[in-house]
């Protein structure tokens, strides 16, 4: 399991720029971000380097950052590698609450996803061929 | 965790016993004594009242039991308004024995003055004594004044009831929160004075500060008032700061607070009825209401010299709780105020009162007490939305799980309110932290009602 940044956003103005530059100026690196809106507020989910860190800085400026752990799945970067893998986990009667992909160095694709049954999970993703990935391959 | 079913009762302290726990029979002769007295002063001395009483036909001789309290005519705030400055005053301001004036803010007109002699201000000192007795308090107490200063009652009244218990006063004043707390703390303040909101933001800066205010602090009692406090928001400020709270009620034109006041057992709040009585009256018909049932609170006022009033109809929503107090205390308790006639907010033609959407929140843990009402015209609709902040705790990753909060708070609301809301889950600390009096209403509906 990584540890995932999710920081509750109203729709204003400036705000997802004010996190980034919160972010930008404590040194923290970004390598994935996704934002889910709605008409009123946005979840935005992070990886980034050191998320606790992230974390406390996010919130010393008033923002409202959590932690939440999620699965960082390794994929080949070709047509199908994401659909294998939801597939599976579909099979064995998972609940995926979300799930976002960004591509790292070497030509492989990262897949996240947040699923609240872990063990089972795990367990799923690992008999399906697949790799969970370490914290340390992601951010340092 | 303080809660009410394992809370342990102290030894009931009494500031002035002879009184507060007076047969009721030689209270309401005592009553009466004081109310001839009144009304012969303000029929003599004020010529508003002169001529209202000549208006309703009676004379003050006319008072011959209680119950003729009812044929004398009401004071309303206009009338209060209308005698700016001084013209309710029994006593001329420069005469030298009216030591001080106190002013609300008059932002709908102008303001309503009330002057105080020696004595008032005593007879407040010792109705606002004896609330630090309820709360367990006495002479070798420290009391932090955190209502503010200055022509709003809350803070030197709470002042003068510290003189007259000759407790230790600290008298801060509301504002700079966090030197608040460091001075709670440094001085093992017992008890603190002030509105429910900003008791609220002294624990949670407190906590803040890295503080544990209930077991590290040494304050074990608030006296809380001026302004709506839900059970939720109590049992969260008793929680948080380790206290008992209690209610205390007041109006700057019938003197400030210690009108009346809870004791330690939190069950309606003990009317000073050896100088006020109180009266609970259908707000339309002006007939007095059975013990129980909610009404108008209306107060004469038994004892003020400079601005004695008769019959003042207070536009707060009361009843007299029947039965006697477990304290001991003779005076009658009238129940927390649940809003004012005035602030009764009508939506969509449903009557419903701004505390009954704080009451509804403190069911849901996932919200802080925090929260803003905005109404809004949709078309010839009124619209509402409600602004709530989620606690640190709360799991905002699924926005599922945002949405059926939303779905929830607004499916009781429904239920209790018959108003259908809609929820904004806002970011924290967006919803204004207030020092004194909280605004959580803001009618944008346009000045056409």
């Amino acid at each position: 399991m990584i540890d995932q940044i999710t920081v509750f956003l109203e729709n204003n103005r400036g705000r997802l720029a004010a996190l980034a530059r919160t972010l930008g100026e404590a040194d923290i690196s970004m390598h994935a971000l996704t934002v889910a809106d709605t008409s009123e507020y946005g979840v935005v989910r992070i990886i980034a380097d050191t998320p606790v860190r992230a974390c406390e800085v996010l919130n010393a400026k008033g923002f409202r950052a959590s932690i939440t752990k999620v699965f960082a799945v390794e994929v080949v970067d070709h047509s199908g590698g994401l659909a294998a893998l939801l597939d599976a986990l579909d099979a064995a009667g998972l609940n995926v609450e979300y799930a976002y992909c960004f591509a790292i160095e070497g030509g492989k694709a990262v897949d996240v996803l947040r699923i609240d049954t872990r063990d089972e999970a795990a367990a799923v993703i690992v008999d399906a061929g697949f790799r969970v990935m370490n914290p340390s391959e992601l951010y340092a | 965790m303080t809660g009410t079913a394992e809370r342990t009762h102290w030894e009931e302290r009494y500031f002035q016993a002879e009184i507060e726990t007076m047969r009721r029979e030689e209270l309401e002769a005592l009553q009466l004594e004081r109310l001839k007295a009144t009304a012969q002063r303000c029929y003599q001395d004020i010529p508003f009242y002169r001529q209202a009483f000549d208006d309703a036909g009676v004379r003050p001789a006319d008072l011959q039991s209680l119950d003729d309290l009812r044929r004398l005519p009401f004071t309303t705030k206009q009338d209060m308004r209308d005698a700016y400055p001084f013209e309710l005053f029994a006593i001329p301001v420069n005469d030298g024995r009216v030591q001080r004036l106190h002013a609300s803010s008059g932002t709908t007109g102008n303001a309503t003055v009330v002057g105080y002699t020696q004595n008032d201000i005593d007879v407040w000192g010792d109705t606002f004594a004896r609330a630090i007795a309820q709360v367990g308090g006495d002479e070798h107490s420290i009391l932090q004044v955190s209502y503010g200063y200055g022509l709003f009652t809350g803070g030197l009244g709470a002042h003068e009831g510290g003189i007259r218990m000759n407790s230790t006063i600290l008298p801060m004043s509301s504002g700079n929160t966090k030197r608040q707390v460091q001075m709670m703390h440094d001085f093992g303040v017992d008890i603190l004075a002030c509105t429910p909101s900003y008791a609220l933001l002294i624990a949670d800066t407190a906590i803040e500060m890295g503080y544990h205010p209930a077991t590290e602090f040494k304050i074990t009692g608030a006296i809380c008032g001026a302004e709506p406090c839900s059970e939720g928001m109590r049992r969260e400020i008793e929680e948080k700061l380790g206290v008992v709270l209690v209610d205390i009620y007041g109006l700057s034109e019938v003197m400030g607070p210690g009108v009346s006041c809870e004791c330690q057992h939190q069950d309606g709040l003990h009317v000073a009825e050896d100088h006020f009585i109180i009266e609970i009256l259908d707000p339309d018909t002006l007939e007095p209401v059975p013990d129980g049932e909610w009404g108008e609170v209306v107060f004469t006022t038994l004892s003020k010299e400079c601005s004695p009033l008769i019959r003042y109809r207070t536009r707060d929503i009361s009843r007299i709780l029947p039965g006697v107090c477990r304290c001991g205390r003779t005076l009658r308790r009238m129940d927390r105020v649940t809003g004012r006639t005035d602030d009764m907010l009508i939506i969509r033609g449903v009557n419903v009162f701004p505390n009954q959407f704080q009451e509804v929140l403190a069911s849901f843990p996932e919200v802080t007490s925090y929260y803003q009402i905005i109404l809004t015209s949709d078309g010839p609709l009124d619209h509402v939305i409600l602004k709530v902040e989620t606690v640190p705790e709360f799991d905002f990753d699924e926005i599922r799980r945002i949405e059926d909060l939303q779905r929830r708070i607004n499916a009781e609301l429904k239920s209790n309110l018959q108003v259908s809301v809609e929820v904004k889950v806002v970011e924290p600390k967006s919803i204004e932290r207030s020092e004194g009096k909280a605004k959580r209403v803001f009618d944008l509906r346009g000045d056409v009602r």
